[in-house]
This record gives C-alpha cells, sequence and structure tokens, in this order.
C-alpha cells in the first residue's frame, strides 16, 4: 500500500528543509507519495466591504494561482524530477485546521511542516500554525527544524 | 467632567470655525440649502406619501405590509420555519470545503448587515416612538419579523439572476432580477421597471443612504462640541468618503467594516445594561408598548399613528422589500440561491427585532418621554406634532439624551459610534447607487467617477439641511425603489417557490448534507 505523507509549505523559505526531509522519507519508504500544499490563511468570518466580496472570486482565483506558481508547483517539479511522486494542492483556510482535514481526508500516514517562519507579536499572542498544528492534529506530525 | 470636556470641545470649535459674522453667514447658507432642497423634493414626497382617499393612512405603508404578509403566507413562515437553517448556513455548516477563499453566508451577511444597521436603528426608532409613541416598537418589531419574508424572497432572486463576468467578478440586485427573470418568463416591461428601480435606486443612495446619515451624524457631533454649520461637517465626510470611494483608500473602509460590528456589540451591549438596570420598568415598559400599540396612550393619531410611524421607521430601518439588501448579497459563493435567501432573512431579525427593539426600550424606560401625570397619557410638543421629551430632544438627540440618563459618558460614545454607522451605512449605499448608475449609463471610469462625485456633493447638502426635509425625502427615495422591487417581486415569486421546494425535498431526502469539519 502506498504510504501519503502530507508537506505543508508556507512560501518561507524553511519550506525548503520540510520538502527536503520528505523526500529522503520516500526514499526510505518506497512506495510514497507525497502531497504537497500550501494553504493561504482566510477566515469565512471576515468583514468585508460589499466591493471586495464583488471582487472575492477574482481575487481567490488570482492568489491560487500565484501560490501555484510561485510554491507548490516548482516544488512538484522538483520531486517528480527526482524521481518521487507528488502532487501539488492550494487550499484556503485556517492553516493547522486545513492541514490536518486534508490529511484526515487523503488518508496520509504523517503531516510534514517547517518550524513557523513568522514571528514577532503575531505568534505571540495567536501561536504558530505549526504550534496548532501539532497541538490539534489527529495525524502524526513531524516538524522540521 | 463631561460639562468640562464639552466646555473645552466648544470653546475649540468656536475659536477655530466661528467668529460671529462667518456664524451668520454660514447659517444663511445652512436656510438656503435648506429652503431649495425642500422645494425641490416636495412634489416627490407628497406623491409617495399620499394617503389611502378617505383615511390618514399613508398608501406606500400599506403597500410594504400587504407584500410582506403575502410573501409570509406564500412561503408558509418560512422565517420561523427556517430560521434555525439559516444560522445553520451562516456558521458554514453547509459550506463546501473546496470554496473556501470565496465569499462565505456570513461575509454576504456582515456585508449586508453594515449597509443596513446604522442610524435607522438609533435616530429612526427614535423618531418613531418619538412621534407614535411607545405603542410604535410593537408594530416595528411585527413589521421585521414579516419583513424577513420579503428579503428572503429578493435575496434569492438577487443570486439567482446575478450577473457573472467573464473575469470572475458579479454584479446583481433587482434591477437585473426584474430584467432577466421577467424576459424568462416572457413578461413584458422588465427593462421598463429595471430602470426606474435603478433610478429610485440612486435617489435612495443619495437620500437615505446619504444626506440622513451625513445630516444626523452632523447632529450629533454638534450635540456634543457645540453648534457649528453642518456644511463644514459635511465637507469632512464628503472628504473622507471621496478618499475612499474615489482614491481607492481601502484601509479606511477595512478599517470601518472591523469596527462597525464591535460597535453594533457595544451598543446592544449597553442597551442590555441600562435596561437591566432598571429591570423593575421593564413589565411596565412592555405594557406601554402593548398597550401603546392599540390605544396610542394620547400620541397624535393614536393607534394608526404609531402603526404608521412603527411599520416606516422598521422599513426604512431594515430595508426590507427596497432591494438593496439583493444587491449586498449577490456575491455570495453558492450553487444554491435559495441558501442567500434563508440567510438574508436573518438580517431584519437582528436588525428591527433586536438591535431597534433595544432602542425603544431605552427610551421608554429612560423616562425621555413627559407622561402627563394627571392621564398617564403621554403631553404633546407645543406643536402637537410629537411627545413633549425633556429638554425637547428628537431624532438622534433623544436617543442620545436616553442612554445619557443611565451613562452620562455614553453620547460620546454615541457619537463615534453614530459615525462610523454614517460611514459604513454611506459606503455601503455608495455602491448600491453605483451599481444602479453603471446599470443606467454602462461601465466605465468617466461614469462610476461621475457618480461618485455627485454622491460627495450630497454629502454636504445633507449635512446642511434640516432634518425634517432630508428624512422626507430619504424616507420617499427609499420607499419608491420599493414600489418597483415588489412589483417585480410578485411576478418572480413563483421562481423562487419552485427553488424553495426542490431545495426543501433534497434537504429532507439528504442529498444536501451538512459537510463534517
Amino acid at each position: 500500500m502506498t504510504t501519503t505523507l502530507v508537506v505543508g509549505l508556507d512560501g518561507g523559505g524553511s519550506g525548503d528543509r520540510a520538502l527536503a526531509y520528505a523526500k529522503r522519507m520516500a526514499g526510505l519508504i518506497g512506495d510514497c507519495s507525497l502531497l504537497i500544499v500550501y494553504v493561504i490563511e482566510w477566515s469565512p468570518y471576515s468583514f468585508q466591504t460589499p466591493e471586495e466580496n464583488e471582487m472575492r472570486h477574482k481575487r481567490r482565483e488570482e492568489e491560487i494561482a500565484t501560490a501555484l506558481e510561485r510554491v507548490v508547483d516548482p516544488a512538484v517539479a522538483a520531486l517528480t524530477k527526482a524521481g518521487v511522486k507528488a502532487k501539488g494542492m492550494v487550499r484556503h483556510g485556517h492553516v493547522a485546521d486545513t492541514l490536518n482535514a486534508i490529511s484526515v481526508e487523503v488518508g496520509a500516514d504523517q503531516i510534514i511542516v517547517s518550524r513557523s517562519s513568522a514571528d514577532g507579536i503575531v505568534k505571540r499572542i495567536f501561536g504558530s500554525s505549526t504550534a496548532n498544528l501539532v497541538m490539534s492534529a489527529d495525524v502524526p506530525v513531524t516538524v522540521v527544524g | 467632567m463631561n460639562n468640562l470636556y464639552k466646555y473645552l470641545i466648544t470653546l475649540g470649535s468656536v475659536v477655530a470655525f466661528a467668529s460671529p459674522v462667518v456664524a451668520q453667514e454660514a447659517e444663511s447658507l445652512d436656510a438656503k440649502v435648506n429652503a431649495a432642497f425642500s422645494a425641490l423634493t416636495g412634489p416627490f414626497v407628497s406623491l409617495i406619501f399620499a394617503p389611502i382617499p378617505g383615511t390618514s393612512f399613508p398608501w406606500i405603508v400599506m403597500w410594504l405590509v400587504i407584500a410582506a404578509t403575502i410573501f409570509t403566507f406564500y412561503f408558509s413562515f418560512v422565517q420561523l420555519k427556517f430560521f434555525k437553517h439559516a444560522i445553520s448556513l451562516v456558521k458554514g455548516d453547509y459550506s463546501d470545503p473546496n470554496d473556501a477563499g470565496e465569499v462565505s453566508h456570513f461575509q454576504a451577511l456582515a456585508t449586508a448587515l453594515s449597509g443596513t444597521v446604522g442610524l435607522g436603528n438609533i435616530a429612526g426608532v427614535a423618531v418613531a416612538v418619538g412621534i407614535g409613541g411607545p405603542g410604535a416598537t410593537f408594530w416595528m418589531i411585527l413589521a421585521g419579523l414579516m419583513g424577513m419574508a420579503s428579503k428572503f424572497t429578493e435575496c434569492t432572486l438577487g443570486v439567482k439572476y446575478r450577473n457573472e463576468y467573464e473575469d470572475g467578478t458579479v454584479s446583481g440586485g433587482p434591477m437585473y432580477y426584474i430584467s432577466k427573470g421577467f424576459k424568462e418568463r416572457g413578461l413584458p416591461g422588465g427593462k421598463f421597471l429595471a430602470v426606474l428601480f435603478s433610478i429610485f435606486c440612486i435617489l435612495g443612495a443619495l437620500g437615505g443612504g446619504n444626506m440622513f446619515q451625513a445630516n444626523q451624524a452632523h447632529a450629533q457631533i454638534s450635540g456634543i462640541v457645540g453648534d457649528y454649520p453642518g456644511w463644514i461637517t459635511g465637507i469632512v465626510f464628503a472628504a473622507v468618503v471621496y478618499i475612499v470611494i474615489v482614491g481607492g483608500v481601502k484601509s479606511i473602509a477595512r478599517v470601518t467594516e472591523k469596527v462597525v460590528p464591535f460597535m453594533g456589540v457595544l451598543y446592544v451591549g449597553a442597551a442590555l445594561i441600562i435596561i437591566l438596570m432598571n429591570y423593575d420598568k421593564i413589565g411596565w415598559a412592555f405594557g406601554q408598548i402593548f398597550t401603546g400599540a392599540f390605544t396610542g396612550l394620547g400620541v397624535a393619531g393614536g393607534m394608526v399613528g404609531a402603526l404608521i410611524q412603527g411599520f416606516k421607521r422598521a422599513a426604512f430601518s431594515n430595508e426590507a422589500g427596497v432591494g438593496s439588501a439583493a444587491i449586498a448579497h449577490s456575491a455570495v459563493k453558492t450553487k444554491e440561491p435559495i441558501t442567500e435567501g434563508f440567510v438574508s432573512l436573518l438580517e431584519p431579525f437582528i436588525d428591527t427585532v433586536v438591535i431597534c427593539t433595544m432602542t425603544a426600550l431605552v427610551i421608554t424606560i429612560s423616562g425621555q418621554l413627559i407622561v402627563d401625570p394627571s392621564t398617564g397619557n403621554y403631553m404633546l410638543n407645543e406643536g402637537g406634532s410629537a411627545i413633549a421629551t425633556v429638554g425637547g430632544t428628537s431624532g438622534v438627540a433623544l436617543t442620545s439624551a436616553a442612554f445619557a440618563s443611565a451613562f452620562s459618558w455614553f453620547p460620546i460614545i454615541l457619537a463615534v459610534a453614530v459615525v462610523l454607522f454614517a460611514f459604513s451605512t454611506m459606503i455601503s449605499w455608495s455602491y448600491y447607487g453605483l451599481k444602479a448608475w453603471t446599470y443606467l449609463f454602462g461601465e466605465g471610469k468617466t461614469a462610476e467617477l461621475t457618480f461618485k462625485i455627485i454622491f460627495c456633493i450630497f454629502i454636504v447638502i445633507g449635512a446642511a439641511a434640516s432634518l425634517g426635509p432630508v428624512i422626507d425625502f430619504s424616507d420617499a427615495a427609499i420607499f419608491a425603489m420599493a414600489v418597483v422591487n415588489i412589483t417585480g417581486l410578485y411576478f418572480l415569486m413563483g421562481v423562487v417557490k419552485s427553488e424553495f421546494n426542490s431545495y426543501k425535498e433534497r434537504l429532507a431526502s439528504g442529498e444536501i448534507k451538512k459537510f463534517t469539519h
């Protein structure tokens, strides 16, 4: 049976370390496929102006296209080139919840993320997505330092 | 403390803009604007508020009541039966996670609410209670509950017949569902009604969505800092609105959109505290509301007066049947237009049944309305046009005085809330007006800019004119929208009915089910 590993990227430099680790694990496991996920932080409970609502669908498409182009597609291409089975995905939502939901949905055996690249006051108040994921995930999580 | 603050601010404002000569000139400018405005809008106002022959009952109020009643029965009390389902939809229970990132039901509701929750809830209710007595509240709540069905109908159609453009943006509202829906059903006159609606929508945007807001914001500010010419507030407001809608400085709008809900919660919270502090009077206040609803308690116009005021102000506040919400709600991402209808029916509930009732209860409990000790009825003011109040206040000033009777500092918070509410309502209505404008004149930079500049000019006029003519024109324009919109709804309610039946069946069969999150 194929082992599925979900790799969460945040577009920061630390994502490369998570990718490198996942690639190594895939090599060790053998029959393994990687799902590269980029979550765009988004809340359905935010407040928007009518004009923002009107443009929302267009913006969403643009956000997904940008994330695919800059982060996900290059990662998938590099992995495929190295002979690792990999697919990419971009979703909107709360980062930790969404990564967990996707992992449960695809029956992943593990989630691999890097240590959060956010720091400062935001992290102090809200905690990092990585910390939230570790505390709430239904699937084993590996945090790459 | 409060007096010292008042004194300092007044002193400041006197030094800043009011040498006696300037003040006199400004007063006469305000008076000129006022006279010209009432002369210009008088005939339109008289037509909309013409009484049904032989009675003193304005036909337009009857029009709204009948519509809300028909929709309530036609959809067999959808506002009661699907209330829980609406909340479930807002919570996102039925939202496909794959659609995350699109406009959610919550966002569409919040955006529409920030356009309706505002001065209607604070000043409008004070006008209703001030003229119609506490009994007006009963009719207001009833109108709110019935209006939920009107809102359901129009917002379902708003989503169903919206225009989706190739670049992914959307435009919806009565002008679209009337023209497209009529065409689809082979009915004549759709285009004509859509154009007529657009014209009234532009007037409504300039009236209730703009001048009334500017006017009451000025009243509130000058109530705190002392009297000064209205056009000054107007110019400041116009400048800020201009920066946002023409300059595209979204950050100001975004901040307002975030602060307004907190102001709403703060307002309701303060009202609840005042009501609870006077818990011994709650029973009495409800007694006044019920008795007043059917007897008038000596108010000018008696029971009919209370009823007219209640229905009028409810419609003005929650805009059910007016069609404006259909424009705001149409951006939501859903495969089922009817779901947005369910969500939108929460709007009159929150706006009228909850928030307006709070204002009315606080005014009643505060004792601002003067009761004649010998009869127990309310005393009328000198002109006999409204109930006499402590200090002779009306409109937003009456609400302010009522809240101040419990918390002396509240008028300052209320002033901030009023200014923010006024601002967010203006931003929302500038969008509604713009949609109507571009429907008439086509999309394009020049057409859009023309409307936006006109919109800003009306802010100055609204702040300078006096409340009477402004409120008359605002009401008339908004109700004129309802004349056209509801006509359209009657012809298209069958479409909503078949959507409704199909949805009910699929919900019962389990085809439509909750997504587990």
